[in-house]
């Protein structure tokens, strides 16, 4: 049973990623991701219906051309009726199913994410983006992941796909000058992927998106091996993914990462970040995604160590502090300052946070404030900051370990 | 494809300005276009005199009527433009960065709808 499973999945990857590179490919040559998309639908569902059950073929791009090739035949000439200029499709796909019996199309995923990561477009719509195009995920399941109504997601990502065509974004690799910059939005938009499925415990589809932005990272970094913010993004993820079966207990309860049993972390992922992490540190040019790996690769020590360097935790927030000016990543740096300096260090590290607005709304923020809150004795103050990180929280089992956590301090207060 | 850069700027800043400040913009602005039309990608270009020398047509419950001013007050205004043939958004944006209003205002970058 596992085993189907498992060939169940290769298949279906396999047609993922043939039919990005299709669609990037088709998308490079005529500028229209909307046309290289429809023009792979159907092709595309029945390779996800047939390759599972028969087998990846021999040549899957030949096989999913084959099978769109009517399909763009079609499409094409309707629109050559409409509008003139529509032949270049149609040319290109041809030309694109004449030299592909055996040959691999040329892997242009790398400039499809460019693309979509492009200044131009909406920073909100650059991961749905990639996820749709590069993966053929539908609108749907985007819209579960981000928390979005489907129909509001679906006219976001027409929309966005018309943007690229009608501002002439180009499917190409920046100029080296720009690459750091183009890059990191890439990155952002692949770990927005990572970050929209990683809460969803318990929906199959959001857990999907784990999976699926972790392997784009795979991509980039098979791409661009040089660049050591890749790098530094797939470790990062690969940390976090190794944690998976330890953030939930065996009845479903959510378990903090200093509670977690590192017996259950996943060895081989560790391994393979850490060793992601080296190489992206010997180019000597650290960045944001690199310095939170680092953070991860400190708390994934705790396996051999038994316990947890928290200086070098907060000598890392304190880099990617001055590096990112992120409110997000002071909240962390308090938590850090409260193990290395105590909790008051901590919690006037918060105050001093207390006036930003994006931290109004931040359950992490108001979770850290309570527990100090709570360790310095002051139970009324702690369970407020309790009540307000509960109704932040979306996550049932988060919710109810705070609510563990609230409970245990009202004993003191009574 | 073509674009065009949209310049927009502050047009009472420039009104108040000191003669040498605005000479070292306008040979900024004739070095730009120069360069330009050197790399063969300049289609048109123009200055536009300030909104006080605008007048606006409108129709007003079906009834066209000539306004005096602009079509709307902002802060800054639309002072002229340039019209490029470059292969795509990243071209556009590169000469944009390059314009010296990109420097004193805004730069819009608008591709040009072929009909």
């Amino acid at each position: 049973m596992k085993s189907a499973g498992l060939a169940h999945r290769a298949a279906e990857r396999a047609a993922r990623q043939s039919y990005g590179k299709l669609v990037a490919y088709l998308a490079a040559r005529t500028g229209d991701v909307t046309a290289a998309e429809d023009a792979l639908s159907d092709a595309f569902a029945a390779a996800l219906a047939s390759w599972p059950t028969r087998g990846i073929p021999q040549a899957p791009e030949a096989w999913l051309l084959t099978a769109a090739r009517r399909r763009m035949i079609d499409t094409a000439r309707r629109r050559r009726v409409r509008e003139a200029a529509s032949d270049r499709l149609l040319l290109s796909v041809e030309e694109a199913a004449e030299g592909m019996s055996s040959e691999d199309v040329p892997d242009w995923r790398l400039r499809l994410m460019f693309a979509c990561a492009h200044p131009a477009i909406d920073a909100a719509m650059r991961g749905p983006l990639i996820l749709q195009t590069v993966l053929g995920l539908d609108a749907a399941a985007i819209a579960a992941a981000f928390l979005t109504a489907p129909g509001a997601m679906s006219q976001r990502l027409v929309r966005a796909k018309r943007r690229i065509h009608d501002t002439g974004i180009p499917f190409r690799l920046p100029d080296r000058a720009d690459l750091p910059a183009r890059l990191d939005a890439v990155l952002e938009a692949i770990y927005a992927a990572f970050g929209a499925g990683w809460p969803g415990g318990f929906d199959a589809r959001r857990q999907g998106l784990v999976e699926e932005a972790l392997w784009l990272g795979h991509v980039v970094v098979g791409l661009l091996p040089e660049e050591p913010e890749g790098l530094g993004l797939l470790a990062l993820m690969l940390y976090s993914g190794a944690r998976r079966d330890a953030r939930r207990s065996a009845n479903g309860e959510y378990v903090p990462l200093s509670e977690q049993d590192p017996d259950l972390w996943d060895a081989p992922a560790i391994d393979e970040a850490e060793r992601l992490l080296q190489r992206a540190s010997s180019h000597g040019r650290i960045g944001r995604f690199q310095l939170e790996a680092a953070v991860q690769s400190v708390h994934a020590a705790r396996r051999i160590s038994g316990r947890t360097d928290w200086n070098a935790i907060l000598e890392l927030y304190d880099g990617l502090l001055e590096l990112t000016g992120s409110p997000v990543v002071a909240v962390n740096r308090a938590v850090a300052l409260s193990k290395t300096a105590g909790p008051q260090a901590g919690l006037a590290a918060l105050e001093e946070l207390a006036t930003n607005p994006r931290l109004v709304a931040y359950q992490p923020y108001w979770a850290a404030r309570a527990d100090l809150l709570a360790r310095l004795g002051r139970p009324a103050m702690a369970s407020a900051a309790y009540a307000r990180a509960i109704l932040l929280e979306p996550d049932t089992s988060v919710r109810h370990f705070l609510e563990r956590r609230c409970a245990q301090i009202r004993p003191n207060f009574a | 494809m073509q674009y065009m850069l949209a310049v927009y700027g502050d047009e009472r800043a420039t009104e108040s300005m000191p003669r040498e400040q605005m000479t070292e913009i306008i040979n900024a602005y004739m070095a730009y276009t120069k360069a330009l039309q050197d790399a063969k990608v300049l289609v048109g270009s123009n200055r536009l005199r300030p909104t006080s020398a605008a007048t606006t047509v409108r129709t007003v419950d079906g009834q066209t009527k000539v306004l005096d001013g602009p079509f709307a007050e902002t802060k800054e205004q639309l002072g002229g433009y340039y019209l490029i043939d470059v292969p795509d958004l990243d071209a556009a944006l590169s000469w944009a960065k390059r314009c010296p209003a990109a420097r004193y205002g805004t730069v819009e970058v608008r591709p040009i709808w072929v009909m």
